[in-house]
């Protein structure tokens, strides 16, 4: 039990416009930082530049906003310097994929233990209103008033592409959901990243609306758990079944597909290929939408590498400091 | 004759070691500077080695230098011309020759000088010294690769590995010409190759023979030399370049305060060096993190900084365009951060493996807004332990990000180096938070004397705080947008900077009475007072003074200035300095010397123009 309630990770008092998906996550980042119970002084929240990059201020521990794009690699560096340090890593879609995409992807593939927020609300908000790279094709914005020519990224594949160990989905306004996956992202030891379903009232207002209820989940998302069934619908009568390349959406007792048909997620299957399938399901594709923690495999992180490196050096070096280092040179002396 | 062979005593000599990029002259040119520092001659050497990545073998773009200056006593420069230039092949003859004097010894491999070889090197005719206008001779014409097979005939060796031994032949014969100990060329190479003992004996066996080669043939030089130690200082020494001394100063820095040393860097010539030799020592417990650009080798250090390691970030020029915005960060953050730029040829990608000076105004304006950074310039190869250090020191106690300055010159030239104790370097005492403070700490509370503030590192209880990009209230650290206080913290981020104490400035030559100050910055340091010296012995009064500091500058700095009827600054850039101290001393109107060639300046034109001005 921890001895922390979430009154002691608040701070301040936050500026983003009423009704903001922001209010909602740091609602749940506060809830989760007390229910994992490190002490505030022991955790850090690093941010890069945009709305969700303000959430450092309303948190009661060491944290950093900085510039834009960067998080993950300053985050990276506080971490190797410090392990012990709890870092929560927080950026936007253009923040986290477009600017700062670089760092983003170097951080997965090293595997730094960061908790990785990823909030993805598709637009650019704090420069009021431009297509982001989570925006859709033909999206129009101030700065693509006929509707954008590219497609976006989605933030699972890149994770994927760059070998991440860890991707969990939650939608801002599901409190318990997004709770549960932070609390997972704290517990996997590694890049976890956390993506963020969240509206943006302003500039792109339902951009995630089909699920953004909890009547809409019921119809329009799966809530994926390890080693469970992959069944959905109010009543789950919906099931995901594998055929062929790819997924299919089946209706239980209908066309010969019975429960035992229906596939079981293994979020720690190293093989992330159907994992990759879920994490790509979209209702415009026929698929719900996946929620929950979609992968989540151990592997070395690079921080703790980094240090098991500096002691297993040590041991076999016969020099440890300065004045030692010294003496392993060609020395001669002048009499 | 051979017998009546002269033995010549000399002050100083250069040898500049010339082949293919493959030929090991590098190596050569170091096993030579460090046998004639083990004597106790004063040494500075000055590899300079093409930018194309591996050019064709034999062709004029794929020569490799390696210049050693030795002296009886200190040397200040790798030297302006060689008096014995190692040509291993016709390209080599032809690029290396105008760093010769007229009446330098040539050492060339005739082996190489084939038909293909002079086709390769350019040559219109198969007399290539005759199109050269070379004195046949000043030449020792050497059928180099043939005497290293027949060595290592019987060695096992495949005829590459063989052929690897080149090098090796021809320092024996410098060794022969200068009178050095081949038991301390011996000891160097058993301990380079330690672990293959094999190698080591084989190469011992080439030196020896180019060695007796010189000896048994030496009817075509007129002398030999001899490099006596004159002005010894008993200690310990080795031999280091200006990387190492800058990786070795930043780990006796993070030692003294008690940190752990963080390098966040990406892959840079002419600085990787320093990511080289720091990712060596886990052992002392440096971290080293090969970044995955610029940007994030700055980003990931105050990172560290901020999780409270000693951070340091190495680059070049480019480097730090790319990294000059989180550099911001780390001026309002006000966390310690040492930025290497090991200076290069540019703008752009530049001629890359050059050296210039010409960064001074990016080190000191190069970011956006209010940004004041302390500048330090390392003076030579040694100096780089000692700027480094002092750059580490102001950052950990003023809480600043610190650029020093090297260059491609220093950071790839080595000199001798008297060992340090870790007794005799200056505390390093971070400016932490103190115990009152907790419960009520503020991040940019400071003390009222150095505007210093306080740094509290996560994981101590009662500190959590922010830091950030945005402006911030010098009282509370929440975001400020107010007007007033935006213009105090400008004025308060610049009076800490302005505020750090720096040594005076010292006047070299004649101080008092000096008809010309010579002024410069950094790694010109050694032409400039070689310069000073030679005008002296010509019978000019002149002084020297160079700036190590260059923000905040040294507080006499004006006085000096202004002090001598004439001022020359000299630099490897444009006028940069000359710009900078413009703009601090009031009625300041400097004769410049400009050059940006890539190459170190040459003592004898410094003289000709400084002796222009003494005359005007």
């Amino acid at each position: 039990m921890s001895e922390y309630t979430f009154q002691d990770y608040k701070k301040g008092q936050p500026r983003w416009c009423p009704g903001c998906g922001d209010h909602f996550f740091l609602a749940s980042l506060h809830k989760a930082m007390a229910e994992v119970g490190v002490a505030p002084h022991n955790m850090a929240v690093i941010s890069g530049i945009g709305c969700s990059s303000r959430l450092p201020y309303y948190v009661n521990t060491y944290a950093m906003q900085t510039i834009h794009g960067r998080a993950a690699a300053i985050a990276t560096g506080a971490k190797v310097a410090n392990p012990d340090l709890c870092i929560w890593q927080v950026s936007g879609d253009g923040d986290g994929l477009a600017i700062g995409g670089n760092h983003f992807i170097h951080a997965m593939r090293r595997n730094i233990d960061l908790n990785m927020i990823l909030l993805n609300n598709r637009i650019y908000g704090l420069t009021k209103g431009q297509y982001s790279p989570t925006s859709p094709r033909g999206f129009v914005s101030k700065s693509s008033p006929y509707g954008t020519v590219e497609d976006p990224f989605r933030p699972a594949e890149l994770c994927f592409g760059a070998r991440g160990h860890f991707f969990a989905r939650s939608v801002a306004t599901d409190a318990a959901e997004t709770q549960d996956i932070l609390k997972a992202a704290y517990q996997h030891k590694g890049a976890a990243v956390c993506e963020i379903l969240q509206n943006c009232v302003i500039f792109n207002d339902g951009c995630h609306e089909s699920v953004y209820t909890k009547e809409g989940r019921k119809k329009n998302a799966i809530y994926v758990r390890h080693g469970e069934k992959l069944v959905f619908g109010e009543n789950n009568e919906f099931g995901l079944v594998q055929e062929g390349f790819g997924l299919k959406v089946v209706k239980i007792g209908e066309n010969g597909y019975t429960l035992d048909d229906v596939l079981v997620h293994d979020a720690h299957c190293e093989d992330n290929t159907l994992q990759l399938k879920l994490a790509m399901m979209s209702n415009e594709n026929g698929f719900p939408i996946a929620l929950g923690v979609i992968r989540d495999v151990d592997a070395p992180t690079y921080d703790e590498s980094v240090h098991v490196q500096l002691d297993e050096v040590s041991k076999q070096k016969k020099y440890h400091n300065f004045a030692e280092l010294l003496e392993t040179n060609d020395i001669w002396e002048v009499k | 004759m051979a017998e009546e062979l002269e033995i010549k005593e000399l002050d100083q000599v250069v040898v500049r070691f010339s082949g293919d990029s493959g030929d090991g002259m590098q190596l050569a040119g170091n096993i030579f500077s460090t046998v004639s520092a083990t004597v106790g001659n004063g040494i500075s050497t000055f590899p300079d080695y093409p930018a194309d990545i591996r050019a064709p073998q034999g062709s004029l773009t794929g020569v490799s230098g390696f210049q050693v200056h030795i002296g009886a006593g200190k040397v200040y420069t790798p030297g302006d011309q060689c008096d014995v230039l190692v040509a291993m092949n016709a390209a080599a003859l032809k690029t290396q020759l105008k760093y010769a004097k007229p009446q330098a010894t040539i050492i060339i491999d005739t082996d190489s000088f084939g038909p293909k070889d002079l086709e390769k090197a350019q040559f219109a005719t198969p007399d290539y010294l005759g199109e050269l206008h070379v004195d046949p001779d000043r030449v020792i014409q050497c059928p180099l690769t043939t005497m290293v097979k027949a060595c290592l005939a019987e060695s096992g060796m495949d005829n590459k590995a063989i052929l690897k031994c080149r090098n090796m032949f021809a320092l024996g014969l410098v060794c022969w010409l200068f009178n050095r100990d081949l038991n301390l060329v011996a000891n160097f190479l058993r301990e380079k190759f330690a672990k293959k003992p094999a190698i080591a004996e084989n190469n011992i066996k080439v030196v020896q023979a180019g060695y007796d080669y010189g000896h048994n043939t030496h009817s075509s030089v007129p002398a030999t030399y001899r490099i006596e130690s004159k002005t010894k200082v008993p200690g310990r020494y080795m031999d280091i370049t200006g990387n190492k001394a800058t990786a070795y100063g930043l780990i006796a820095a993070a030692e003294k305060a008690g940190l752990h040393l963080f390098l966040g860097s990406y892959p840079i010539t002419p600085a990787t060096d320093i990511l080289h030799e720091l990712s060596k020592h886990k052992s002392c417990g440096v971290i080293t993190v090969q970044c995955e650009d610029e940007i994030s080798g700055c980003a990931s250090a105050i990172g560290a900084s901020f999780a409270g390691a000693l951070a340091a970030t190495s680059t070049s020029g480019p480097g730090v365009c790319l990294k000059s915005e989180a550099m911001n960060l780390a001026v309002i953050d006000e966390l310690p951060l040492v930025i290497v730029d090991v200076q290069r040829g540019c703008p752009s990608t530049g001629p890359p493996t050059k050296s210039e000076q010409t960064d001074l105004l990016q080190a000191l304006f190069g970011r956006n807004g209010e940004s004041p950074m302390p500048v330090i310039a390392a003076l030579s190869p040694t100096d780089c332990f000692d700027a480094a250090y002092e750059a580490a020191k102001i950052a950990l106690e003023h809480l600043t990000p610190v650029i020093l300055l090297t260059d491609a010159f220093i950071a790839n030239g080595s000199a001798a180096w008297k060992l340090p104790t870790m007794e005799g370097l200056k505390a390093i005492k971070p400016h932490y938070v103190t115990p009152e403070m907790k419960g009520h700490y503020t991040p940019y509370f400071r003390d009222e004397e150095t505007k210093v503030r306080y740094w509290a590192i996560p994981g101590q209880e009662g500190y959590t705080h922010i830091l950030g990009g945005l402006e911030k209230d010098g009282k509370t650290g929440a975001i400020s947008t107010d007007p007033e206080n935006h213009d105090h913290m400008c004025r308060l981020r610049a009076e800490k900077v302005a505020k750090i104490p720096v040594p005076d400035l010292q006047v070299l030559g004649d101080k008092d009475d000096a008809d010309l100050l010579i002024v410069g910055f950094g790694s010109t340091y050694g032409h400039l007072v070689s310069a000073m010296q030679e005008l002296q012995a010509k019978g000019y009064k002149v002084a020297q003074a160079q700036f190590k500091y260059v923000n905040p500058l040294p507080k006499n700095t004006a006085e000096v200035l202004s002090k001598y009827k004439k001022v020359v600054i000299a630099e490897q850039n444009l006028g940069q300095l000359a710009t900078w101290l413009r703009a601090n001393v009031d009625g300041l109107v400097p004769y410049q010397f400009n050059q940006v060639k890539g190459q170190p300046f040459v003592v004898a034109e410094l003289v000709k123009a400084f002796e222009d001005i003494l005359k005007k």
